[in-house]
């Protein structure tokens, strides 16, 4: 850990011109748009075209918002597929123009598009380009737009869950460019000597989540929270009725963490009781008038700063299904990446399970899960994890020439649960 | 493992004896396959022991390496297994139709294609290594070896390869297609067991099954007390007939087996998109067979950062294909989905054919489709739904609430002012809708090989086959 986030932001910057590539790793919250958009503006005074890659429209459609808003004077290209509706916020922005083909832009300073609309564009070469979300994009949609641009530099979040398939790809773990790694993976080992750059500070978990987070899911590079203890205030405005629910949201606005424990069984993946739990916990967060103080002054906790995460999409449709309030967003890991609440409602991946597989020992599930919040996460779980992890050591065949990864999700679970232990109800 | 396997599972434990999770055959079963059991020395990564093998069950052909770390036997013994399965694959390159192609020339298919059944996923591993160690090796230079070895090698690394591909029926392995159909009451582990599976299938389980005395293993590796008290001696004693006299006691019950489970499958009806799926199979036989003809060089060792990913575009492709296909041609397979709410079935109870959308010209034909259901439909509005009783037919969901989902059809009820006499379901129907539609999306061009970016390490370096392949470490 070393350096304050702005001297990282300018060693990067001063990075750019002498490398082909730039990697700067960043930790849930650690201000990664913001770099984006510092370094967006700095290339583009420099006169030269920059493209920009995200992974979803959500991410491209922010990244316009948040350009335009600290640089007016900027133009911004937005590139689309055919079914794409862009939101009423970009089309009330002056500098940016959206459109199906580069020729539709006009001549922008940045054309940004997610990565599967660039992988159709052709016949163009920028001098810079900025790949958001690198950890999160496959090494093979990389292959098909690396050869739009010159040099790059590429921001993400290595804790959070790798690419996938629907097919097994263990025919090509062990070569460098396995089309299953992420693009990041993928660049730094053919380009070892690549710098990388990472951000130290997480401006988004509170005090009393950075280190448990950075302590399980960035065991050596590690990173430091922005604010200090009692900096963020989580206060119910009503009394409590002294149910377990009640208890375990008391017990997450004063610590910042509480684990709802359920009697050990083994469940189905949509456990009933869970899901009610988990529904019920939400419910009463709203009626108990949360309210939020912290360095951005004190707001009440409505339902849009609360999110509820699982691991399957069944989980998810059925936590909706037992009546969470139709504002708060309830998503997979996956689709909650990159977001940001004030208190997040999680069902424990291994929740109720006879088995650990890699799916659900997967280190960057349940780091996603765990580091969305500003103030407080809540999870619910089914007792008997720690037997269940103990009873799974992770088995998984090693593969030759593929690079040990870090932090391996059975410890990282681990680390995760002992902390979560000490905030039990 | 999904819901409804896990209870034909606990079903099958109950009851003694597998349950069906499949109401129709879903890979493709030739007419005359080549079955292929081979079996490997213990130890050893690729050094083949024997195998049996043909199309008539009546009349196996066994092949024995009397000693496996011989190379010159070994060899040999691949010259024979060529002797044997080039002329069935090469059988199948004669009779051809020419298939036209929007934006590009047409090209010969193959009206059949070989299918080599093997016993398990092992035996698929095994074919891809003996490939592996069969497609670089030359009949000139430095260790030569028969002409028609490297070339065997080829199709063997093809048909290895083509078993990964999703939905494939060039190379099956018996096991994963008998669990395709059954779910047992034994764990997947066990299912890899032929015998074991097939008890379960045929009689209920058995303690048979897990005797090596009364079924020995389907191979490729042996039973370990065969081979210390059976072939080690046979070898020393340097008696060709008695090895290969033992390894006809190995091979034999299995060889019975295979045909048992040919016949199991024959047993079930074709799905509707299995002749589809065989189709591709046979273009890409014939895709291969040009390959050869045209003299390109062997199979790389590994594949270059842009084959591997349009092999993996292709596969994926294909998977998403594969299981869209099964849920429309099997009832069974669809209900995982009505479980899991990505789609529903039920009565019709309202409709209203002559809906239209939109005014003047702009004016649409939507007809509107009310079905009661119970089950959980966790699909929003808007979301686009096809139907395997209309295949073709595409539909939008309007709304859904209280067992009850209204539909409008979007296309595929024809053209004119009234919807096509049959395309709008009756009230009365049964009718299942689902959200899995198998939509053609084009993947995006990958660059040209020469044209790897830095990113992925620049172009590869091209290979020329040299003496250096035949020094290649082998055991």
């Amino acid at each position: 850990m070393t350096g304050s986030p702005e001297q990282v932001i300018r060693n990067v910057l001063a990075d750019l011109p002498r490398h082909r590539g730039v990697v700067v790793d960043s930790p849930p919250g650690a201000g990664k748009s913001t770099l984006v958009v510092r370094a967006a503006a700095h290339i583009a005074a420099t006169g030269e075209p920059l493209m920009i890659v995200a992974q979803t429209n959500e991410q491209v459609d922010d990244l316009v918002t948040r350009i335009c808003a600290g640089h007016p004077r900027l133009t911004v290209g937005r590139l689309s597929a055919g079914g794409y509706v862009p939101p009423l916020r970009l089309l009330e922005l002056p500098g940016v123009r959206v459109g199906t083909r580069v020729q539709d832009l006009g001549d922008p300073d940045i054309v940004i598009a997610t990565a599967d609309k660039w992988a159709w564009i052709g016949g163009r070469v920028w001098p810079w380009a900025i790949v958001d979300e690198a950890y999160q994009m496959r090494s093979d949609k990389l292959l098909r737009i690396a050869g739009l641009f010159e040099r790059a530099l590429f921001v993400g979040d290595p804790g959070q869950l790798d690419p996938f398939s629907i097919v097994d790809g263990d025919r090509w773990s062990g070569l460098s460019w396995d089309p299953l790694q992420s693009a990041v993976s993928v660049l730094l080992r053919h380009n070892p000597d690549l710098p990388v750059h990472r951000l130290p500070v997480s401006w988004r978990l509170p005090a009393s989540a950075a280190p448990v987070v950075s302590r399980a899911f960035y065991p050596f590079t590690g990173f430091r929270s922005g604010t200090s203890e009692g900096d963020r205030r989580l206060e119910l405005a009503t009394g409590g009725m002294g149910t377990p629910h009640d208890r375990a949201l008391e017990e997450a606005a004063r610590s910042g963490w509480a684990l709802l424990e359920l009697p050990n069984r083994h469940t189905v993946r949509t456990d009933g009781e869970a899901v009610q739990a988990v529904a019920l916990l939400a419910g009463r967060l709203l009626q108990r008038g949360a309210v939020a103080s912290s360095e951005q002054g004190e707001r009440p906790v409505t339902a849009d700063r609360v999110a509820v995460g699982a691991a399957h999409r069944d989980q998810v449709a059925a936590i909706r299904a037992a009546g969470v309030p139709p504002e708060i967003t309830v998503d997979t890991a996956n689709r909650l990446q990159g977001r940001e609440y004030d208190v997040t409602i999680v069902l424990h991946p291994l929740s109720g399970r006879r088995d650990a597989t890699a799916f659900h020992l997967e280190s960057g599930r349940l780091c996603v899960l765990a580091s969305r919040h500003r103030h407080a996460c809540v999870v619910v779980a089914r007792a008997g994890i720690a037997d269940l992890l103990d009873a799974h050591p992770s088995a998984e065949p090693v593969q030759l020439g593929v690079p040990v990864k870090f932090p391996d999700g059975w410890e990282a679970n681990q680390s995760v649960l002992d902390h979560l232990s000490r905030h039990r109800v | 493992m999904s819901l409804l396997t896990s209870l034909a599972r606990l079903r099958a434990l109950d009851e003694g004896i597998a349950q069906p999770i499949a109401t129709v055959r879903h890979c493709h079963l030739a007419a005359r396959p080549m079955v292929f059991v081979p079996l490997k020395l213990s130890g050893e990564a690729a050094a083949p022991l024997a195998a049996m093998l043909g199309t008539d069950r009546d009349r196996p052909r066994l092949l024995v390496v009397t000693q496996p770390r011989n190379r010159d036997l070994r060899f040999a013994w691949a010259a024979e297994l060529a002797g044997v399965l080039l002329p069935y694959v090469e059988g199948f390159l004669h009779r051809t139709e020419t298939v036209e192609r929007r934006n590009a020339d047409p090209y010969e298919r193959a009206v059949d294609a070989p299918q080599i059944v093997v016993p398990n996923q092992a035996g698929v591993g095994f074919v891809r290594l003996l490939g592996r160690s069969m497609r670089f090796r030359r009949a000139d230079g430095p260790w030569p070896v028969p002409e028609s070895v490297p070339l065997l090698g080829r199709w063997l690394t093809y048909f290895g390869e083509r078993a990964a591909y999703p939905g494939s029926s060039l190379m099956p392995a018996m096991t994963e297609e008998l669990g395709r159909h059954w779910a047992s009451g034994q764990s997947g582990l066990e299912d890899a067991n032929l015998a074991a599976l097939l008890a379960w299938i045929t009689t209920g389980p058995s303690d048979d099954a897990e005797d090596p005395l009364i079924w020995p293993p389907a191979g490729p590796a042996t039973d370990p007390g065969f081979d210390a008290e059976v072939l080690a001696p046979a070898m020393e004693s340097g008696s060709p007939e008695r090895v290969t006299e033992a390894l006809r006691t190995q091979l034999e019950p299995t060889w019975g087996l295979m045909w048992q489970a040919i016949d199991l499958l024959a047993g079930l009806e074709a799905g509707a998109g299995v002749a589809s799926r065989w189709e591709q199979d046979r273009g890409s036989f014939s895709g291969m067979a040009a390959h050869i003809a045209e003299g390109a060089p062997p199979q790389p060792r590994r594949d270059g950062a842009v084959a591997a990913a349009a092999k993996l575009a292709r596969m994926e492709r294909a998977q998403a294909a594969y299981d869209v296909q099964r849920a429309y041609d099997d009832p069974l397979v669809m209900a995982e989905y009505r479980l899991t709410g990505e789609a529903f079935a039920g009565e019709v109870v309202d409709t209203d054919p002559g809906n239209t959308e939109g005014e003047g010209r702009s004016r649409k034909l939507r007809p509107i489709v009310v079905i009661k259901t119970d089950d959980p439909v966790r699909l929003a509005p808007g979301a686009s739904l096809g139907t395997p009783q209309r295949r073709g037919q595409g539909a939008e969901l309007v709304s859904a609430g209280d067992g009850l989902v209204t539909v409008k059809i979007t296309k595929g009820m024809g053209r004119g002012r009234t919807a096509a006499p049959g395309a709008v379901p009756e009230i009365g129907e049964r009718v299942c809708y689902t959200s899995l539609t198998d939509e053609f999306q084009g993947s995006p061009a990958l660059p040209d090989a020469e044209a790897t970016p830095w990113t992925h390490g620049g172009p590869p370096q091209e290979y020329v086959p040299d003496d250096e392949d035949a020094q290649e470490e082998w055991s």
